[in-house]
């Protein structure tokens, strides 16, 4: 198996999102990471899926997904081709002993503080998932409260955009 | 499918273009109408009827009144199936909506053109658990092509014709349209046509003119090319392009159960069906392939039995209209994507260009091929009980009915018997829920296919078991003049588990025993049922009384027809491929295998 990530341009459309994870659980694939807002053409958005499954059930899928009436369009975003991202909020138990150091942390990570209490603190982070999950290892051991993370964000390098021609007929 | 087949109104249809203030029932009638839609199957219910009140006083629009909604789905499906038009069913909400559900995933397996409409509880109610609510946008979204949910009576001519050209166009399948009550009563400037906005939907019917030459050259090199043809020639109504790529190339042609009758029986290329069940020259003639050219074909389990022992040295020319469909099962050498009618008129062209260099020589295959038909023709033994052989029955059905008669089957033994012993010359004569195998199929269907095709001869193929299903229909039939003729192939069980269970279980015959034939308490009795229908009713238990009743239905035609045949319980069908092994270990009946299937 390895990781894929897919970027789907779709209509806004109610049950749109019931539909494409449906292709998946159909299939018993996982799906990993999900993030789904506005593209920049009104009406239409944007879909990142991040699953872990083999090469051939992948193309059905995809070819599946293409079916959907309100799939306009898909590409599958290779890691070296395109700028991926994550955003994690995490909440880091701390007290006067411990909290310059996570403050260090944060700063070596080119993570930032959004809210400080006497016992924690709660941090944003955006990387790759390298970069996240160094950062969660380092702060492991003080303590992590809670974590609310992003799916996956993707998109091409270059000039290309994925709503290209897709009005041209 | 070709955009052809889309309804379209008429010229004197189309009405001013002037909105008139109109509720968005009416709507609903007005968009079927305008749509060239002549009849309608279903059921009403709360939620569905402000519908039901301007269908009254509709004159383009038949409704027929099922007795069960699966009934209106199946209907809808026969009458699609046996005429390549739309079908549609109607219901209410929850119950009503949920028994269309198992037509609807029926026409979803085996790509029927279906428009199921449902009603939807007030929209304010929904989600609340509200008396008749079910979300079966959600419950038919994997089962269906698309599913519409629409509260705006605004809304309802584009998605009534929307849904109508996805349904009819590319891969044709089955949508739902639900539509919630508030919406069916609120009123709204209705002008026709609506603008159908469906940017993500764009079926390839042309294909790419490198593949098709590639395709042609793998056939003219061929020394041993198979024609898996599937239904998908049948949808695409490419019988005609088919049979003269067949004359063309020489190559022998196969029909799976979905495309009998895609091909004619009487042709000398035709060496009937693969699979399963299918005839001893059909399974080997794939499985010695070097060369499968799959016309809309879908490499079902069914018909490639181990999938990764099916055909293993042949290369693969995949035509699909799906591509989903191209390379899921079996790597295609050569996909293709477009609609049949279209490509294999290309194909045939390229195939002249081709074979003007290479001269293909298939005299060694044919000898081969033909000494497997003479050597294991399609047969029947009579019953070792002495009791009626079910084979028999159907083929003479079949016969005394002829080609341009519609056959309904259920599912089972009775219906790979009829997709065997029948003979099949022209499309859309073979009705049968090939993907699904949905139990009950054969009455409605046939129903359906009667509404269609009412000057032709259309029999219900049903088992005990089957019938006793949706036999409810007959009161439909009755009723609405509807003179379908059934063939109960009664042989007391559920056959094809029988089957199974006299074969794979030691016979031991758990929960199949039926009792409604030889020897049992006949449970219902199917005569007096028949008759409590208002049908005729006539048993049948020897071999000598069988001609006579088949002609007595066909000469019937004031009523439906119901002959309870009364076989044996013991008789299988074969051949037969065990499951989930080669199709090298094809049995041409039991403990009797070909010879040369042991070389593999």
């Amino acid at each position: 198996m390895s990781t894929h990530v897919l970027s789907l341009l779709v209509e806004d459309k109610p049950g749109l999102l019931t539909r494409v994870a449906g292709l998946f659980a159909r299939r018993g694939f996982n799906i990993e990471s999900l993030a789904v807002g506005h593209s920049e053409i009104p009406g239409l958005s944007r879909i990142t899926v991040v699953v872990d499954v083999d090469e051939l059930p992948l193309e059905q899928v995809t070819k599946q997904l293409n079916k959907l009436i309100n799939v306009i369009k898909i590409v599958e975003l290779d890691q070296s081709q395109s700028v991926q991202r994550e955003h994690l909020l995490i909440k880091v138990r701390v007290d006067n002993t411990t909290r310059s150091q996570v403050l260090e942390a944060v700063n070596l990570f080119r993570a930032r503080v959004v809210d400080v209490a006497t016992d924690a603190l709660v941090i944003e982070v955006t990387g790759d998932s390298g970069k996240t999950t160094a950062f969660l290892r380092v702060l492991e051991p003080y303590g992590i409260r809670e974590i609310a993370q992003s799916g996956l964000l993707a998109i091409g390098r270059g000039g290309k955009s994925i709503t290209e021609r897709v009005f041209k007929n | 499918m070709t955009t052809e087949s889309t309804p379209v109104p008429s010229p004197a249809l189309v009405p001013s273009h002037a909105p008139v203030e109109i509720t968005g029932a009416e709507a609903v009638v007005r968009s079927l109408e305008m749509l060239g839609i002549t009849d309608v199957f279903g059921l009403p219910g709360g939620a569905i009827l402000p519908v039901y009140d301007p269908l009254l006083d509709s004159k383009k629009l038949r409704h027929i009144l099922v007795r069960h909604e699966q009934g209106a789905g199946h209907a809808a499906q026969g009458y699609a199936s046996s005429t390549g038009k739309l079908g549609v069913a109607i219901a209410t909400s929850g119950p009503g909506a949920t028994n269309l559900v198992t037509a609807i995933a029926d026409a979803h397996m085996d790509s029927v053109p279906l428009l199921a409409i449902t009603g939807q509880v007030f929209s304010n109610l929904m989600g609340t658990d509200a008396f008749q609510e079910a979300d079966i946008v959600g419950i038919t979204m994997p089962i269906t092509k698309h599913s519409f949910l629409v509260k705006d009576p605004r809304e309802i001519p584009a998605t009534i014709a929307a849904a109508v050209h996805i349904a009819t166009t590319g891969r044709p399948g089955p949508v739902l349209v639900d539509i919630t009550k508030d919406a069916q009563q609120a009123s709204f400037a209705f002008s026709w046509p609506p603008k159908i906005d469906l940017p993500g939907y764009r079926p390839i019917t042309k294909a790419h003119g490198k593949q098709v030459t590639a395709a042609a050259q793998l056939l003219a090199e061929a020394k041993r090319p198979v024609l898996y043809v599937g239904g998908g020639v049948i949808r695409s109504r490419a019988s005609e392009e088919l049979l003269e790529l067949a004359e063309t190339t020489g190559a022998p042609v196969v029909t799976t159960l979905m495309a009998r009758g895609a091909f004619p029986d009487s042709h000398q290329q035709n060496l009937g069906m693969p699979g399963m069940h299918g005839t001893v020259p059909a399974v080997i003639a794939l499985q010695e392939a070097d060369l499968l050219v799959a016309l809309g074909a879908r490499f079902d389990d069914r018909v490639t039995g181990k999938s990764a022992l099916f055909a293993p040295n042949a290369k693969v020319v995949h035509v699909d209209i799906d591509p989903a469909e191209i390379s899921k099962i079996r790597v295609a050498d050569v996909p293709i994507v477009g609609d049949l009618k279209d490509v294999l008129g290309d194909l045939v062209t390229a195939y002249r260009e081709q074979a003007t260099t290479i001269t293909p020589d298939l005299t060694e295959w044919w000898a081969t091929l033909d000494g497997l038909r003479s050597e294991f023709p399609l047969g029947f033994s009579q019953p070792s009980d002495g009791l009626l052989a079910p084979q028999y029955v159907i083929q003479r059905i079949g016969e005394l009915t002829g080609p341009e008669g519609i056959f309904a089957a259920g599912v089972g033994q009775h219906q790979m018997w009829a997709a065997q012993f029948i003979k099949y010359e022209r499309p859309n004569s073979w009705l049968n829920s090939g993907g699904a195998g949905t139990m009950g199929y054969a009455v409605p269907a046939a129903m359906g296919a009667k509404v269609a095709e009412p000057h032709r001869d259309v029999w219900a193929i049903d088992g005990d078991g089957c019938f006793q299903m949706t036999n409810q229909e007959l009161a439909t039939c009755t009723l609405n003049e509807i003179p379908i003729k059934v063939a109960i192939i009664n042989n007391s069980s559920l056959g094809m588990v029988r089957q199974w269970q006299t074969l794979f279980y030691d016979g031991r015959y758990s929960n199949t025993d039926l009792n409604t034939g030889h020897g049992s308490v006949r449970v219902p009795d199917f005569v007096k049922l028949a008759e409590a229908y208002g049908a005729l009713g006539i048993r049948v238990t020897k071999e000598e009384e069988v001609d006579a009743a088949i002609k007595l239905a066909l000469e019937t035609n004031d009523r439906p027809v119901v002959i309870d045949f009364v076989v044996s319980a013991d008789a299988m069908v074969w051949p037969m491929v065990p499951q989930g092994v080669s199709n090298s270990y094809i049995q041409y009946a039991r403990d009797h295998s070909p010879a040369f299937s042991e070389e593999d």
